[in-house]
C-alpha cells in the first residue's frame, strides 16, 4: 500500500480507474453467478470481497489519494462494493433456497408408516355409562349416591316394604352370606341405596343410584349373575307420578336423542306404589317400523317401545322405614339395567362380550360413552 | 295365565269387531302384561271334515311298518281312499280327515299323494297334528254321532280361538282366572261384567255334607265341601271343555279332573276332588308333625315340615293344603263319589310349603297370591252343576262350610289423593266410579271430601290409600299423567371422592390399561395358585350359602383372582400384549365371627343407634384399582425393537394412580405373595402400605397359566387417605414459585453396593442437595467389572435453580457435593472415578 502522496495523480492509480472498478464488480457478478453452490459461492464471496480481493485492495488505494480526488474515487469504490454485496446476498439467499428444497426433498419420509408404539387403554362401557348417567343427573342438581355391595338384607329387602316371605327373599334369587341368617345378601338391585339415602339425608332428596348388583342367574346370552342397575329417588314437597315421567323423558332424550320420550304401563314392585313399568320410545325408528312390514326395526322388534324399567310414587310404608313422613313428603323412584341399556344402545348382542373381559371388546368404546 | 277370548266374552260382551290385538292392547294399558296374543288354530285352512271309516285293509309294509289303506266317507258322492299309518281305530269310527288343499299347523300342506302304492287322497288326523296338544298316540276318534260325515271339523273341535298369554305380577292373584281377567277387560271396553263369582246362596237347610274340622284356623280360614254321587266316570269330557282347558295351558285328563280345573281357571279358586270311598272318616285340617310322610299325585314321597298344612284324614295325611293332593283319594275311573273340596288358605304359608317341597303348582301359585275368600262355597257348587250335567251325578244336598269368610277393612282417603298423587286432575265423580268398578264399595264419611272404600274379597293387595290411588290412575289411564320435570335444589355435583375416582381410573386408561371387571365370586384354590401364606389376611373372605359354583363360594378379598383370570383368556385367544385393569369392591370382614346385623321393625324409622349397629355389622368393602400385563409393552416395530413389560410397568402404574390422587408413592423392595420374591415392591403413601406391585412369582405364573414374566399391581385407594376414600376432601393446588433464572446442572455417577435401593440414594442426594435442586434424575445403571463384584453405578442428572439469582460455579458445585457425601454417609456411595 502506497502512503499519502498529495502530488500523486490519481489518474495514474490503475485500480482506481472507472474502467477497472467496472471490470471489478463485472468479475464479481460474473463469479457470483457462476457458483452452483453455496461452496463455491463461498469461494468466489472470498475471491471477490475478501480482504484481498480487488474491491478491499482498490478502497485502500483511496487513503492515498490527495484529498481533492477522494470524494469521487471513494463514491465509485462505495457504489461498486455495494453492487456486489448486493448480488452476493441475492445469490446466497437463492443458492440457500435451492439447497433447502433439495435438503427437505431428500429428508421425506413415508409419513404413512404405522407408530402403534404406544398401547392403547380404554375403559368399559358398564363404567363409562354409569357416569354418563350420573352427568345427566348432577346436571339437573342431584346427587350421586352409593353403598356397599354386600348389604344388610334388612336395607335391601324390609326396608323396601319386601316382607320375609316374599318370593325374591330365597336363595332362588338372592345370594345370602353363609349362613342363611348373616342378615346379610349381596344386593339385588341398588335400591338399598335409596333406603340409606332416606335414612341419612334430610328431605329434599334427588339422587341418583348407579351400581353393581346381584341375582343368582346362571350367565348366558341375556343374563349374569352380576350386573348393572342405575336408580334414581327423589322425595320432595308435592312431587306427583308428572315428574316422575317429566324426569324420565328429560333422562332418555339425554341418552337417546332429543324428542325422545317414555310411556309408562301399570306394573308392581313392592316399593312403589302406584307402580309402572318404563318403555322407552325406539330412538331408531321412532315408531316408524310399527305396521311396516317392508321397514323392519331391529332395535325394537317393530315395537316402537323399548321395555326399559320400572318405575313409581315411593310406598309410603318405604317412606316411614326410612324416616320420611308421608304426610309431607311423597317421592318418586325408577330404575333400570345398564347391561340391557347397554345392549340395544349399541346393539351388544351377546352378554358374555360384556362380562368375559376381552380387551379387543371395551376397546371399542374408548374413553367415554 | 292364558285366557281364550271366547271364555273371556261370556262375562264380558266385547264389541264384536274388538280384535285380539286391541283387546290386548286395552289390558296392558290397564297394567295387565299381554305378553303374546296366540292365535290358536289360526294357521289351519281347511277343507277339515269328518269322515267314516267304511272299511281298511292292514297293509304290512317292507321298513316293517304295517299301514292301513282305508276308505272314508267324507260326505261326498264318493268314498276317498287314504293311507293310514294309526291302527288305533275300526270299521264305522268317525274320524278327522284333512283334504286335499287343506294347511295344517307348521304350514303342512295336505295333497292327494302317491304313497305306499296308493293315492292317497287326504289325511287322517292326530290331536297333534291339529294343534290340539301332544297326543299323536293314534288319531283322534270322534264319539259316535258326535257328527255327520261331511261336517266341518274345525268348528267341532273349537280350532280356532285367539288366546291372551297375560304375565300376572304378585299383586294381581284375581287375574289367575277368567273372572278377574273379564273383570278388567269389560271396565276397559266399558261393558257390563257378568260376574260367575256371585250367585245365589244355596239353599242347603242348614244340613251339613262332608264332615271337616279345620285345626289351624289362621293357615285356612275358610274351607267347603260338597259332595255327588252316581258320578259316571266313563262320562267323556265334552270337546269345548278340554279345549279351554288345553288353550289355558293345562292338559285334559277326564272329566271329573277336567271340571276342577276348568272351574279353577273360570274362577280361580282352586278345586281338590276327593274319592269318597277312599277316604277314611273327617277331614282335618292340621299343621304336620315332624316325621310325617305323604306321598303326592305326582308320585313322591314327601318329608313334611311342621309348618306345612295338610289335608288328613282317620288314615293320616291325604294332601298337602293348596299344593298338591295325595295319592290315596285321588278321583280314579273308578270314582263314583266325589268330594268337592275347596279352600281358603293362607298365602305365605302355601308359598313356604310350595318352595320347601319345590312344588310350584297351579294351586299354589294362586293361593300364594290371595285367592277370593268368599269363592270357596261358590266354585264348590260350579263343580257340582258341571258333574251333574255332564257326568250324569246327583248332589247330595249337604253343604260344609267351616269357617267364615275373612270381611275386608275399609280404607279411608280423600278423595283428592289420587290427584295429589298422579299429577292429574281426576273429577270425585270418576274417582268413585273407578273405584266401584275395581268392586269396591264407595262412601262418604263426614263431609264430600273424605270417603271410605270397602275393597273387593278378591283384591287382598288393596289395603293402603296408594293403593287405591294406583287403581284410579291405571284405569284412568297412566298415558294421561303429563310430563313435568321437577326442579331439585341447586346440588353439590360430584363428590371429591367420586371425582377422584373418574381422575384415577381415566389416568390408568391413558396409560394403556383396558378395564375388564370380574366377577367377585373365588374360591380358596384362587388363594392357593396365588401362593398366599395360610395365614394371610387376603383368605379371610365372606362365604355364600348359595354360590353360583361351589369352587368359587368366597367373595374376592383382592382382584388379582379376576383381573389374571381375565389377561389369561385374552391371552388364550390370542392377544398376546395385553395390559388389563379393574377397579371395585373387595371384601374385607374382619376376623372370626360376623356380627349379625339387627332385625329392625319396618313401621318406623330405627334410631339412631339401631340403624349405626346396622351399618356397622355390614363388613368393609374398600375400593382397589388393580392392573395386570403381560407381552410386550411396546411392540416390535419398524422402528425397532419392542419392550416387554416388566415389574416396572406395573409400579408404574402405582405411580399413575398416586398422581391422578395428586399424591406420590415411595417405594420399597417387598417379599410378597403373589409377587416374585426379588421383584416385588411395596408402595407407601407417607407411612402406610396402599399396595404391592411387580412381576407375579413364576410358580403363580405356572400354577394360573398365565403367560412368563406377567406383572400386576394392585393397591388399595381407601389406604391413600386417612379418612379412607370416602372421607376425601379437596385443598387446592398451592402454585409454585417458577424460576426464570438459568438452570445449572450437574452429573453424578455413584457407585454403591447392588444391594442398595437406589430409591435411597436418590432420597439421600436430593436430601444433601439443599433447596436449590431442582431435580435429580436417574439416566444410566450401569455394572462392569471395573467396578468390582457387587458394585453397580447408578449416574444423576442433577439440576441447580435459585428463585432470585443466577447460580455461581461454586455455589452449584458445593451444593452438589453435600448432596454427593449425603449419599455417601447413607448408602456408602463412592463418586466414580473419585
Amino acid at each position: 500500500m502506497s502512503a499519502p502522496n498529495s502530488d500523486y495523480d490519481p489518474v495514474q492509480v490503475t485500480p482506481l480507474d472507472p474502467d477497472q472498478v467496472a471490470r471489478m464488480v463485472s468479475d464479481a457478478l460474473a463469479a457470483f453467478a457462476a457458483a452452483g453452490d453455496l461452496d463455491a459461492l463461498k469461494e468466489a464471496r472470498l475471491a471477490h470481497t475478501g480482504d484481498r480481493s480487488p474491491l478491499a485492495l482498490a478502497n485502500r488505494e483511496i487513503g492515498a489519494l490527495p484529498p481533492a480526488a477522494r470524494k469521487e474515487v471513494g463514491q465509485r469504490v462505495g457504489a461498486a462494493r455495494r453492487d456486489v454485496a448486493a448480488a452476493l446476498a441475492a445469490r446466497q439467499i437463492a443458492l440457500e433456497a435451492e439447497r433447502d428444497e433439495r435438503v427437505l426433498v431428500e429428508e421425506a419420509v413415508d409419513v404413512t408408516l404405522p407408530w402403534d408404539r404406544a398401547p392403547q387403554g380404554a375403559r368399559h362401557p358398564l363404567t363409562t355409562i354409569q357416569e354418563r348417567v350420573a352427568d345427566v343427573f348432577v346436571a339437573m342438581g342431584w346427587e350421586v349416591a352409593e353403598g356397599p355391595e354386600v348389604e344388610a338384607e334388612w336395607l335391601n329387602f324390609d326396608a323396601l316394604n319386601i316382607g320375609p316371605d316374599h318370593p325374591a327373599r330365597t336363595m332362588q334369587d338372592t345370594f345370602f352370606v353363609e349362613n342363611e341368617d348373616s342378615g346379610l345378601v349381596l344386593r339385588t338391585h341398588t335400591s338399598p341405596v335409596q333406603a340409606r339415602s332416606m335414612l341419612t339425608r334430610t328431605p329434599p332428596i334427588y339422587v341418583i343410584c348407579p351400581g353393581r348388583t346381584f341375582r343368582t342367574d346362571e350367565l348366558d346370552a341375556t343374563h349374569t349373575p352380576v350386573f348393572s342397575q342405575v336408580e334414581g329417588l327423589a322425595i320432595d314437597e308435592g312431587l306427583t307420578m308428572a315428574h316422575l315421567k317429566g324426569t324420565l323423558d328429560h333422562f332418555a332424550s339425554s341418552m337417546f336423542g332429543a324428542g325422545i320420550t317414555t310411556r309408562l304401563r301399570p306394573s308392581y314392585f313392592p316399593f312403589t306404589e302406584p307402580s309402572a313399568e318404563m318403555d322407552l320410545q325406539c330412538f331408531v325408528c321412532r315408531g316408524a317400523s310399527v305396521g311396516d312390514p317392508d321397514n323392519p326395526c331391529r332395535t325394537c322388534g317393530s315395537e316402537g317401545w323399548i321395555e326399559w324399567g320400572g318405575c313409581g310414587m315411593v310406598n309410603p310404608r318405604v317412606l316411614v322405614a326410612c324416616g320420611v313422613d308421608p304426610a309431607r313428603y311423597t317421592g318418586f323412584a325408577f330404575g333400570m339395567g345398564l347391561e340391557r341399556t347397554l345392549m340395544f344402545r349399541h346393539g351388544i348382542a351377546d352378554m358374555h362380550d360384556m362380562v368375559e373381559g376381552d380387551v379387543r371388546f371395551a376397546a371399542a368404546f374408548g374413553m367415554e360413552i | 295365565m292364558r285366557v281364550p277370548l271366547s271364555w273371556l266374552r261370556e262375562y264380558a260382551p266385547l264389541p264384536d269387531g274388538a280384535s285380539a290385538r286391541e283387546v290386548a292392547a286395552r289390558l296392558i294399558r290397564a297394567g295387565l302384561e299381554v305378553e303374546t296374543v296366540d292365535e290358536a288354530g289360526a294357521d289351519i285352512t281347511g277343507p277339515l271334515v269328518v269322515g267314516r271309516v267304511l272299511e281298511f285293509a292292514d297293509e304290512p309294509q317292507k321298513n316293517g311298518k304295517t299301514i292301513r289303506w282305508c276308505s272314508v266317507d267324507v260326505g261326498e258322492a264318493e268314498p276317498r281312499g287314504i293311507v293310514c299309518g294309526a291302527h288305533n281305530f275300526a270299521a264305522g269310527d268317525l274320524v278327522v280327515v284333512s283334504l286335499p288343499g287343506a294347511v295344517l299347523p307348521g304350514g303342512f300342506a295336505i295333497a292327494a299323494r302317491k304313497t305306499y302304492g296308493h293315492v292317497s287322497d287326504g289325511m287322517i288326523c292326530s290331536a297333534r297334528e291339529l294343534g290340539l296338544g301332544d297326543d299323536h298316540a293314534g288319531i283322534i276318534v270322534l264319539q259316535p254321532d258326535e257328527a255327520a260325515p261331511g261336517d266341518d271339523a274345525v268348528e267341532l273341535l273349537h280350532l280356532r280361538d285367539d288366546v291372551l298369554d297375560i304375565a300376572v305380577t304378585p299383586d294381581r292373584g284375581y287375574c289367575l282366572s277368567v273372572r278377574g281377567v273379564a273383570r278388567e277387560a269389560a271396565t276397559a271396553f266399558g261393558v257390563a261384567f257378568t260376574d260367575p263369582g256371585v250367585r245365589p246362596a244355596l239353599d242347603t237347610a242348614g244340613v251339613d255334607g262332608y264332615p271337616v274340622r279345620v285345626e289351624d284356623a289362621s293357615r285356612c280360614p275358610v274351607f267347603a265341601a260338597r259332595m255327588v254321587t252316581g258320578f259316571d266316570p266313563t262320562a267323556p269330557s265334552p270337546r269345548w271343555l278340554q279345549r279351554r282347558v288345553q288353550l289355558a295351558g293345562m292338559r285334559p285328563i277326564s272329566l271329573a279332573v277336567d271340571i276342577t280345573n276348568y272351574v279353577m281357571l273360570e274362577l280361580g279358586q282352586p278345586i281338590h276332588g276327593y274319592d269318597r270311598d277312599a277316604l277314611r272318616g273327617p277331614i282335618v285340617v292340621r299343621r304336620a308333625t315332624a316325621g310325617e310322610k305323604l306321598t303326592t299325585l305326582d308320585g313322591a314321597v314327601r318329608e313334611l315340615d311342621p309348618d306345612d298344612l295338610l289335608i288328613t284324614d282317620d288314615s293320616g295325611p291325604i294332601g298337602l293344603a293348596g299344593v298338591m293332593g295325595g295319592g290315596s283319594t285321588e278321583l280314579s275311573d273308578a270314582t263314583t263319589v266325589v268330594v268337592v273340596e275347596a279352600a281358603h288358605f293362607e298365602p305365605t304359608g302355601i308359598a313356604r310349603t310350595a318352595r320347601r317341597h319345590k312344588l310350584p303348582s297351579e294351586a299354589s301359585k294362586r293361593f300364594e297370591r290371595g285367592v277370593d275368600p268368599a269363592l270357596p262355597a261358590v266354585a264348590a257348587q260350579r263343580v257340582v252343576d258341571l258333574l251333574v250335567s255332564l257326568g250324569g251325578a246327583v248332589q247330595e244336598p249337604g253343604l260344609t262350610v267351616a269357617g267364615a269368610v275373612p270381611s275386608p277393612s275399609p280404607i279411608e282417603i280423600s278423595v283428592g289423593l289420587p290427584a295429589r298423587v298422579a299429577g292429574v286432575d281426576y273429577p270425585a265423580d270418576e274417582v268413585r266410579s273407578l273405584l266401584t268398578a275395581v268392586g269396591a264399595s264407595v262412601s262418604a264419611v263426614g263431609g264430600a271430601e273424605r270417603i271410605a272404600v270397602v275393597p273387593p274379597t278378591w283384591r287382598p293387595d288393596l289395603t293402603d290409600p296408594y293403593d287405591l290411588v294406583e287403581e284410579v290412575a291405571r284405569l284412568h289411564g297412566y298415558d294421561a299423567v303429563p310430563s313435568v320435570l321437577p326442579v331439585a335444589p341447586a346440588g353439590r355435583g360430584i363428590t371429591p371422592s367420586q371425582r377422584l375416582r373418574r381422575r384415577v381410573e381415566r389416568a390408568v386408561a391413558a396409560a394403556g390399561y383396558v378395564e375388564a371387571p370380574s366377577y367377585p365370586f373365588v374360591g380358596e384354590a384362587d388363594f392357593d395358585a396365588l401362593g398366599l401364606p395360610a395365614d394371610d389376611a387376603r383368605r379371610v373372605a365372606l362365604r355364600l350359602a348359595n354360590p353360583i359354583s361351589e369352587e368359587q363360594p368366597l367373595l374376592r378379598t383382592t382382584l388379582l383372582p379376576g383381573l389374571l383370570a381375565t389377561l389369561r383368556r385374552n391371552a388364550g385367544r390370542g392377544t398376546a400384549d395385553v395390559a388389563v385393569y379393574e377397579a371395585g369392591l373387595v371384601f374385607r370382614p374382619a376376623p372370626g365371627a360376623l356380627p349379625v346385623p339387627p332385625r329392625l321393625p319396618v313401621d318406623r324409622r330405627p334410631t339412631d343407634s339401631e340403624l349405626a349397629d346396622l351399618l356397622a355389622a355390614v363388613p368393609s368393602q374398600p375400593r382397589r384399582v388393580a392392573v395386570a400385563l403381560a407381552g410386550d409393552r411396546e411392540p416390535t416395530g419398524w422402528w425397532g425393537a419392542g419392550r416387554p413389560a416388566s415389574w416396572a410397568d406395573a409400579v408404574e402404574a402405582a405411580r399413575v394412580v398416586a398422581r391422578a390422587a395428586g399424591l406420590t408413592v415411595r417405594v420399597e423392595r417387598d417379599e410378597h405373595a403373589p409377587w416374585h420374591p426379588g421383584r416385588c415392591a411395596a408402595l407407601f403413601v407417607g407411612d402406610t402400605l396402599v399396595g404391592h406391585a411387580g412381576e407375579l412369582h413364576p410358580r403363580v405364573v405356572a400354577a394360573l397359566g398365565l403367560p412368563e414374566r406377567t406383572s400386576a399391581m394392585e393397591l388399595e385407594l381407601d389406604r391413600f387417605f386417612p379418612a379412607g376414600l370416602a372421607g376425601v376432601t379437596e385443598s387446592p393446588v398451592q402454585a409454585p414459585a417458577v424460576s426464570t433464572f438459568p438452570v445449572a446442572t450437574q452429573d453424578v455417577a455413584l457407585v454403591v453396593d447392588a444391594a442398595v435401593a437406589a430409591a435411597d440414594v436418590e432420597d439421600a442426594l436430593r436430601r444433601g442437595a439443599g433447596e436449590l435442586l431442582e431435580s435429580a434424575r436417574l439416566f444410566d445403571v450401569f455394572t462392569g467389572a471395573q467396578l468390582g463384584d457387587g458394585r453397580k453405578s447408578l449416574a444423576y442428572a442433577l439440576r441447580f435453580r435459585a428463585p432470585d439469582r443466577t447460580l455461581t460455579v461454586e455455589e452449584t458445585t458445593a451444593a452438589r457435593d453435600a448432596a454427593v457425601a449425603a449419599a455417601a454417609e447413607r448408602t456408602g456411595a463412592v463418586l466414580r472415578g473419585a
